[in-house]
């Protein structure tokens, strides 16, 4: 077969540029597009559609329609486990917060030279698996742990304390996890603050403290925001961190669904439960973007 | 003048004791790998035994096998089909440009536990047996969307002039895009490929629905480790791992600080 003849050869020799932008354009797309929509919009929408179906008495999937699930969440002990991982995680985030602020703070105002250093510093713990952070505290503080040996070696303590399953671990846990996601933004919206402002605030009269709560946390607020979404959302479904640290009673809804698709096979009402979680996290997320007017999401990456 | 040092000085301190936070456990862990004592809350000796019994373990050096053939694959697909797409995003104005944003956006956002799941349901319900196939496939759906977010963060200083430049002296689009993109954007496709290599060696929730019972990672290998019980092996393998993982993040960083 001659080239000339065949369409694409034609195309091609033509070099009509239309056309040539437009199999570029196709080649970067393309990929991404088909990738995401089976692997991600698919999987979405076939976890919409099995929430709505029933369990098979064999652990299987009856297909039937019915909005059985979602009003057995609202059950008071399924609403109960939301309510304490809710509560959990608005603990984890808070005490992020409030650890997170000053640090962040005192690093954005550091010298310029030691900067880039203190906040690389940040980092390094934050890639590193959060599977072996959470293991680094059980080895701390299990009963014949690091903590309790140095207590019982220095003789201040006649027994070893029980200081792992239970909440507090749980909470140290997350804080330990979560804590690097709480200071990045905090840090790029502290580091933006314009100094003159603070100057003219106190040149103007007013104490520290007025200045702080008047200008200072207004102006970095859309890094609180940011900070709060990322510590939140997260800890909602680390079920690790329970599984590992904390006690028989210590579930959060991340533990819930992992038992319904793994343990009690009930993949419909684990499907449910996931949408909800799922619901939630885009209200927080509206409720972001609404707020701090951060349309494209930047201050999240 | 006295008040302002004393400000200074406590700055100093309450940093120090958010890195004490931050380092002390990791620290401990490490210290510990090292320690002779199999109960290992007292120090009783320097030793490299634990070290010597891992790379013993036929289950723990499959894991990694695993984890380190997921990594590359994942790598290397992720990185591809990511830099295309953030390279399309940028020059090409499209409809449907917003909705492919939100695609590539949701996935950072939504928990990591519904990506999980979902795929499970699907992988389930298309009859594909999880196992290191289902693996690497979840891997890079997870990575693509960083890879676009670093690609495209190097992107938003890249003139477009050059491009339409490039393609005005007669060169196609594909052209354009190795001779003059690809050297720009080659620092960030390079911390992005990092990246993805980093999150995938580190993935625990996601992979913890897909993996099949012969295609354990080693984050996986370690949770059914550590919930058996705490073995300073455990602590000689979470070492090695933070060294693999903080090599890979220092040389993206040498690479990035360079490119500045």
């Amino acid at each position: 077969m001659k080239p000339e003849v065949s369409p694409a050869a034609q195309v091609e020799s033509s070099r009509s540029p239309r056309a040539s932008r437009d199999l570029t354009r196709w080649w970067t797309l393309t990929p991404v597009t088909l990738w995401m929509c089976v692997l991600f919009v698919l999987p979405l929408i076939l976890v919409l559609a099995v929430s709505f179906m029933s369990r098979t008495s064999f652990g299987g999937i009856e297909y039937s329609f019915s909005l059985d699930n979602y009003s057995r969440f609202f059950d008071s002990l399924y609403i109960k486990i939301l309510w304490v991982s809710c509560q959990l995680a608005f603990l984890t985030t808070v005490l992020c917060l409030f650890i997170g602020y000053p640090f962040a703070y005192i690093i954005a105002r550091s010298p310029a030279k030691y900067r880039n250093l203190l906040l690389l510093l940040v980092i390094v713990p934050f890639w590193t698996n959060s599977l072996i952070r959470t293991y680094a505290w059980i080895v701390l503080l299990r009963t014949e742990g690091v903590i309790n040996a140095i207590l019982l070696q220095l003789g201040l303590i006649g027994s070893p304390l029980t200081l792992l399953y239970n909440d507090m671990a749980v909470l140290i846990g997350l804080v330990y996890t979560m804590l690097p996601f709480m200071i990045l933004p905090l840090y790029a919206s502290i580091e933006k603050l314009d100094r003159s402002l603070l100057e003219a605030a106190s040149d103007l009269g007013a104490r520290p403290l007025q200045t702080f709560w008047k200008v200072t946390l207004p102006l970095t607020a859309p890094g609180i925001m940011a900070g709060t979404l990322l510590v939140f959302i997260p800890s909602l479904g680390l079920f690790f961190i329970p599984d590992l640290m904390g006690g028989s009673k210590s579930i959060l809804i991340g533990n819930l669904i992992k038992n319904q698709f793994l343990s009690a096979r009930d993949w419909p009402f684990g499907s449910a439960i996931s949408i909800i979680l799922m619901a939630l996290t885009l209200l927080f997320i509206a409720a972001y973007v609404r707020i701090s007017k951060d349309k494209a999401g930047k201050g999240l990456m | 003048m006295m008040r302002l040092s004393l400000g200074r000085r406590f700055s100093v301190f309450y940093a120090a004791l958010v890195y004490l936070f931050l380092y002390l456990p990791i620290s401990i862990l490490i210290m510990y790998s090292f320690n002779q004592s199999k109960l290992n809350a007292v120090w009783t000796g320097f030793t490299f035994d634990w070290y010597g019994k891992l790379f013993q373990n036929t289950a723990v050096l499959e894991a990694m096998k695993t984890s380190l053939t997921v990594a590359f694959i994942n790598t290397i697909a992720a990185t591809m089909i990511g830099t295309l797409a953030a390279v399309g995003m940028y020059r090409y104005h499209f409809r449907g440009k917003m909705a492919l944003e939100g695609l590539v956006f949701l996935p950072i956002v939504i928990p990591e536990i519904v990506m999980g799941i979902s795929l499970l349901a699907l992988f389930s319900q298309l009859h594909v047996p999880l196992g290191f196939f289902t693996l690497v496939a979840a891997h890079i759906t997870f990575s693509v969307p960083f890879v676009m977010v670093v690609v495209r963060a190097r992107l938003a200083g890249f003139d477009k002039h050059i491009e339409e430049a490039a393609m005005d002296l007669g060169a196609t689009p594909w052209q354009t895009f190795v001779k003059v993109t690809l050297p720009v954007i080659a620092p960030g496709v390079i911390a992005g490929a990092l990246l993805t290599f980093t999150l995938s060696i580190d993935d625990v929730v996601i992979s913890f629905f897909v993996a099949g019972p012969g295609s354990e990672t080693l984050p996986l290998k370690i949770f059914s480790m550590v919930k058996f019980g705490v073995t300073p092996e455990i602590n000689a393998l979470s070492t090695l791992m933070l060294i693999v993982t903080l090599c890979i993040v220092f040389i993206a960083e040498r690479i990035q600080q360079k490119n500045k």
